[in-house]
């Protein structure tokens, strides 16, 4: 009997709901490799069994209605009817030990406080480049890095404000960061409307289960933006900066706005007048302060960045300049969300804090290198390759999914820039349950904490864990078909 | 706040008391014509379309299924109702942190409730019950505004859209219809048209208890234009009209404020001084007309003291 124990499937057959569900190499979040639930789970595990998948169809399909009637939608642009679909959303809880997530808080604060003086250094001494820690072609010739951002003191030396870091769980069970996100990361809205569908529909599981709670992030974000206003003004105002209601994420900076109490305003409500902004009142005429702004650094002001951006603020970089505005996060942070720079977050790391990366990398491979490239284009087949500029699950080459021609044309891609190109092993995520089509089954899924940086460092704990829907994929962007579900930390 | 979101919430409001006039008209229409014959029936049509400031349709048919759609349905025609329940909910989309969470929910409910909907879906069974459905959601609205909302300057701008939209609507009935029917030798006294009127503004029972059921064009007249505690009435809704716009002055102690009030109140005069037998005598049309101008006044107003305002005179300050 024993010798049919494969890797790849447990043959003792798990009960129902679980018939469909299998254990492959991945790590799995709820099942040991001995197909017996997680402590963390076993609760969840047991209420499973209990449930007549009916009575699951019924929680999803109110939780689906919630959504749609709450308008917690995105935009699809590929007809013109503007449709609007709902993020999907899986049912059952990622759930997180709190010692787990102690060593997750811990790494995360060590890497965006070395990333926040990393970006503080690039842009003034060069320190890092001059000690040939980092190569100083990788930093100049980032697609990200802004030449207009050298020498600005900007407040508090915050670069970063708000970052969302994506988490993958390997094989052995351990974190590693696969990218980070210091631009203008979303998805925290759907991370609060997780958890409040969630209690509306299995209200009991989760008051049992002692989960800490998230609702504090609005407040925290609050708190973090109002640590950037310039000392002299005691009553700052504080904007969200949006690109309108046509952007896919409106729905979030509406909800973020409304969770602060903030204005939310768009590029047309702003004006600059001799280096201070204001904007467009009944009252008149608003000094504006702060701006959290989720427009991306090429469209914010068309004097100095993309001159065709109707979206932003002609001006607002010389009102930066001179020190009569905060932005969150600031311009030009996409330098150390670049995936080549992200190969040298340990050694950044090191070298300004004199400490080991608590949070391991993934194993990365620079095209730019000539060594590496080799290797790149000999494994091309399993490797995963990527852009370095690109965010959403955009520009990627997935290689034990390609064919030879998407293959063939990554060579010639890579061939022709390799700055642009990193690859990856092909990392299997953990799985987790999820519950489709009337089964729970195991899906992959990773982790999108969300990490403020103000006066002090806050992470709300949990985050957004992103599920690839369809089986056996390892694509979990919403704009490639993925959906998510509510993150539990639990109190121990 | 912000000059964008004052001018969404206006338009929101605008939007939805449109929506609902136009549900309820239709609706009142529709039922009268049980009782007529088909050439009859164009010709109500016609007015019908011109009191909802409707152009005919394109393709010029008449046919009760046809102008229904147009009038419901149709998202070519601005003032149909899904078109309007459209523009409200964009509007509202922009306006997520201003409104509260149950008042987005249920605009966002009657949205997606007349938008899965086609003519097909209400035309053989019950378009009664369809209409109703949109004046309940707009009322729901109105009620959930009423006990979520702070009653604070954007409370006031979605009064002062959906007033002055309410105003005007019912100017532009009357006037439309007593051109038909209050002539020497037009269609005379049609009983059931007066009570068409009357029901058109959800002014049938209130009427009934301030003249009885004495209908008479002159009484009509004065209840849906003088009458100041009828929630339909003209001069119920520019009063409003002026509350909200004085409230708005005070919250944002614009100087600017001073032209759109002074507006808003001789248009409040209008109706607080005048006299039925007096506004006939001098011509009904020439006095609605003159209403209609002032409402029109008081909207470009508003724009030009809160939205569009030059930002050059601000800095000249």
């Amino acid at each position: 009997m024993n010798q049919s124990q494969s890797l790849t499937t447990v043959q003792t057959p798990l009960p129902t709901p679980f018939t469909g569900y299998h254990l492959a190499r991945a790590y799995d979040e709820m099942f040991s490799p001995a197909a017996a639930a997680r402590p963390a789970y076993a609760e969840l595990y047991h209420r499973l069994l209990e449930m007549p998948a009916q009575m699951l169809e019924e929680r999803q399909k109110a939780a689906d209605t919630s959504f749609y009637h709450q308008g917690i939608t995105f935009t699809v642009y590929s007809d013109d009817q503007g449709t609007e679909r709902i993020f999907p959303y899986d049912l059952l809880p990622r759930i997180i030990e709190a010692g787990e997530w102690d060593t997750l808080e811990r790494g995360l604060k060590q890497r965006i406080t070395a990333l926040n003086l990393f970006l503080q250094d690039i842009y003034h001494d060069g320190r890092i480049m001059n000690d040939g820690v980092v190569p100083r072609e990788l930093v100049y010739s980032c697609k990200h890095y802004r030449r207009q951002m050298r020498g600005i003191q900007v407040p508090g030396g915050i670069y970063v404000s708000v970052v969302g870091t994506d988490l993958i769980r390997m094989p052995d069970g351990s974190f590693a960061v696969l990218e980070d996100n210091l631009r203008v990361p979303s998805g925290v809205s759907y991370m609060l409307a997780n958890r409040s569908v969630m209690k509306q529909v299995f209200p009991r599981l989760f008051g049992s289960a002692g989960v800490r709670p998230i609702d504090h992030y609005g407040q925290s974000l609050l708190a973090t933006l109002r640590a950037l206003a310039p000392r002299h003004r005691p009553d700052p105002a504080i904007v969200l900066l949006t690109p309108g209601v046509f952007n896919s994420a409106y729905y979030e900076h509406a909800f973020l706005a409304r969770q602060m109490g903030i204005s939310l305003v768009e590029g047309r409500d702003l004006l600059v007048h001799d280096n201070v902004l204001y904007m467009r009142t009944t009252a008149g005429l608003q000094r504006v302060d702060v701006i959290y702004r989720r427009i991306d650094d090429d469209f914010i002001d068309p004097l100095h960045f993309r001159t065709d951006s109707t979206l932003g603020v002609p001006g607002l970089l010389n009102v930066y300049r001179a020190g009569n505005v905060a932005l969150a996060n600031s311009l030009g942070t996409g330098v150390a969300d670049d995936k080549a720079v992200y190969a040298f977050v340990p050694a950044i790391i090191k070298y300004y804090l004199g400490e080991d990366a608590i949070l391991q990398n993934v194993e990365t491979y620079l095209c730019l290198d000539e060594q590496q490239r080799k290797h790149v284009l000999v494994n091309l087949d399993k490797l995963v390759v990527k852009a370095v500029g690109e965010s959403g699950g955009y520009g990627m080459l997935i290689g034990p999914h390609s064919s030879a021609g998407e293959r063939e044309k990554f060579r010639e891609l890579i061939m022709a820039d390799p700055r642009n190109y990193i690859a990856q092993p092909t990392i299997q995520l953990s799985t987790a349950p999820c519950f489709i089509d009337g089964k729970v089954v195991a899906r992959h899924v990773d982790l999108r904490p969300y990490i403020l940086y103000g006066e002090k460092v806050t992470i709300v704990p949990g985050g957004l864990t992103r599920v690839a829907l369809k089986e056996g994929s390892l694509v979990v962007n919403s704009s490639q078909g993925g959906g998510s579900k509510d993150t539990w930390v639990l109190q121990e | 706040m912000l000059s964008r979101v004052a001018d969404s919430l206006y338009w929101l409001s605008r939007y939805l008391e449109r929506a609902e006039h136009t549900a309820r008209l239709t609706d009142v229409q529709i039922h009268l014509m049980l009782d007529q014959s088909p050439a009859a029936s164009a010709q109500r049509w016609a007015r019908v379309l011109t009191s909802l400031h409707m152009l005919p349709p394109g393709d010029g048919m008449y046919d009760a299924r046809h102008l229904t759609d147009y009038i419901t349905f149709d998202a070519a025609n601005p003032n149909s109702i899904v078109s309007c329940i459209t523009n409200a909910r964009e509007n509202a989309r922009q306006l997520r942190e201003h409104i509260s969470s149950e008042m987005w929910e249920q605009i966002n409910t009657v949205y997606l409730q007349v938008k899965t909907q086609r003519i097909d879906d209400i035309w053989e069974t019950q378009p009664h019950a369809w209409f109703v459905a949109v004046k309940e959601g707009c009322h729901l609205f109105q009620g959930i505004t009423d006990t979520t909302m702070n009653y604070n300057e954007g409370y006031q701008f979605l009064q002062a859209g959906r007033y002055l939209e309410r105003a005007t609507a019912v100017a532009h009935l009357l006037n439309v219809h007593f051109e038909t029917f209050n002539t020497e030798n037009g269609l005379g006294f049609d009983f059931l048209e007066w009570i068409g009127l009357l029901k058109s503004c959800t002014a049938f029972e209130a009427y009934c208890k301030v003249y009885m059921a004495d209908l008479r064009p002159d009484a009509i007249a004065e209840f849906l234009i003088l009458n100041r505690e009828f929630p339909h009435s003209i001069g119920f809704s520019v009063k409003r009209v002026q509350d909200a716009l004085l409230e708005i002055g005070e919250d944002t102690q614009s100087r600017r404020a001073r032209g759109v009030n002074r507006l808003a109140g001789r248009l409040a005069a209008l109706v607080d001084y005048g006299q039925i037998d007096e506004i006939f005598a001098a011509g009904f049309h020439t006095f609605l007309t003159e209403m209609m101008r002032q409402c029109s006044q008081i909207h470009d107003a508003i724009f030009q003291a809160y939205v569009v305002y030059p930002v050059e005179r601000e800095f000249a300050e």
